[in-house]
């Protein structure tokens, strides 16, 4: 993968310094499928450039019209949690069954709650 | 590939961990642990089905040009686009287990690499068209449709994406041949003869016999395989003889009989020696796919090139407004 490039280069050296073997940086690509609908990651693609990356996500991603909106995102620009971590991480979210409405009693024939 | 090489020695108490999940039925992503031998059967199998996704569109594209009607050149067309986007969701797959697109594209086109045998056959009539799409892409979908539930998350979803296009596939290939067998004589005479040819070759897409797959039962273990390559082909086997018999076309078995006990059709001998020169390189088309593969890659490096300078020119643009 390419990092950022030197826009003191001439455009010559900045287009060598891309490998044009089509292996150009990865990009992640999230699809829509209708208005309203969260974004939704489909799978990757390769590209020069954000524009060039949407692109390519259209050609591979939406070839029948299920899609309304793509996001393309260089993946090395995404942090993830680790599964390696995640029983410490997640924690502090597992134990607080306060924060579920099962929690709270309710007196039996009411309705509505 | 890697297959020689023995994997390093894993902690066996992470294989355990690993197996308790598999056996949970949990998908394993690509950034948890898995074992080394777990990874690299799933970059041989991922990469050899991106592969043929890859190879499986030059068959096809030697008839784009000679369809016989502009409602089957677009139809054509479309599947044949389709491949390359298979091809792509796959490889997309393959990467996230730490391998780069460039180097399975490599071991392609250095014929080092395995693909379907399938596509080393020639499609020498029109009726091959219809036929591919019916057998080929049938038994791929029943291939695809089990590996859907691959315990490896990015190839599960990758084949949901594909069996959802795949279906247009099989049936524009039904299409063409339901048309065909009720033709002319000689249009009849011609799908027959497709059918011949394609029949035995299909049935050999599903690989060894389980007796003679040696990854089977390790890919069952780890519910990579959710079924054997025997179960996938009788399965195949049922589905297809009575599509044939409703377009009255024969299959090109004389063994090929009904059981009523295990509510299935029987079938005959498969010709593994067959199978084997074709893998080996030794089938019809093996060295003249590779040849138009690289030739492909080789005619497509100017297009390559352009969008790396076009990209640079842009950045070196934006860099200089911004300054």
């Amino acid at each position: 993968m390419s990092g950022p490039l030197d826009p003191a280069q001439s455009v010559a050296e900045q287009a060598a310094a891309i490998p044009d073997d089509g292996q150009w940086p990865v990009w992640e690509v999230f699809t829509q499928s209708e208005e309203g609908a969260p974004h939704e990651h489909a799978g990757s693609v390769h590209a020069t450039d954000a524009e060039h990356a949407l692109q390519n996500a259209r050609d591979v991603y939406a070839r029948r019209g299920e899609v309304i909106s793509l996001w393309v995102v260089p993946s090395a620009a995404i942090t993830a949690s680790t599964r390696g971590d995640a029983g410490p991480f997640f924690d502090p979210g597992a134990d607080k069954a306060y924060r579920h409405p099962q929690f709270y009693k309710v007196p039996r024939g009411v309705r509505g709650l | 590939m890697t297959q020689t090489r023995p994997a390093p020695q894993d902690d066996p108490a992470k294989v355990a961990e690993f197996e308790a999940r598999i056996a949970a039925g949990q998908s394993i992503e690509p950034k948890d642990w898995m074992p080394e031998r777990y990874r690299r059967q799933l970059i041989r199998m991922m990469s050899q089905h991106a592969h043929s996704e890859i190879v499986g569109m030059l068959p096809e594209g030697n008839w784009i040009t000679r369809a016989p009607s502009l409602r089957r050149k677009i139809s054509l067309i479309a599947k044949v686009q389709d491949e390359a986007g298979h091809g792509l969701y796959i490889y997309c797959g393959t990467e996230t287990l730490g391998v780069d697109r460039a180097e399975l594209i490599q071991q392609l086109l250095d014929g080092t690499a395995k693909y379907s045998s399938i596509f080393n056959y020639p499609t020498l009539s029109w009726a091959d068209i219809g036929v591919i799409g019916w057998f080929v892409d049938g038994a791929a979908i029943v291939n695809q449709t089990v590996l859907a539930k691959a315990s490896y998350g990015p190839y599960a979803r990758a084949m949901i994406r594909i069996c959802k296009e795949e279906n247009f596939h099989k049936r524009q290939g039904y299409e063409i041949v339901a048309t065909l067998a009720n033709g002319t004589p000689a249009q009849k005479a011609m799908v027959q003869d497709a059918v011949n040819r394609w029949w035995w070759p299909s049935l050999m897409m599903f690989g060894p016999s389980d007796a003679n797959s040696p990854n089977t039962a390790e890919l069952i273990k780890w519910k990579v395989k959710r079924k054997t390559n025997d179960e996938l082909r009788q399965r195949f086997v049922n589905q297809t003889v009575p599509q044939a018999a409703a377009v009255n076309l024969t299959l090109p078995d004389p063994d090929l009989a009904y059981d009523e006990e295990t509510d299935s059709w029987k079938f005959g001998r498969i010709d593994w020696d067959e199978f084997n020169q074709v893998l080996r390189g030794n089938g019809p088309c093996n060295r003249e796919r590779l040849a138009a593969r690289r030739t492909a890659h080789d005619e497509g490096a100017w297009v390559r090139e352009a969008a790396s300078a076009y990209a640079a020119k842009q950045r070196a643009k934006q860099a200089s407004e911004a300054a």
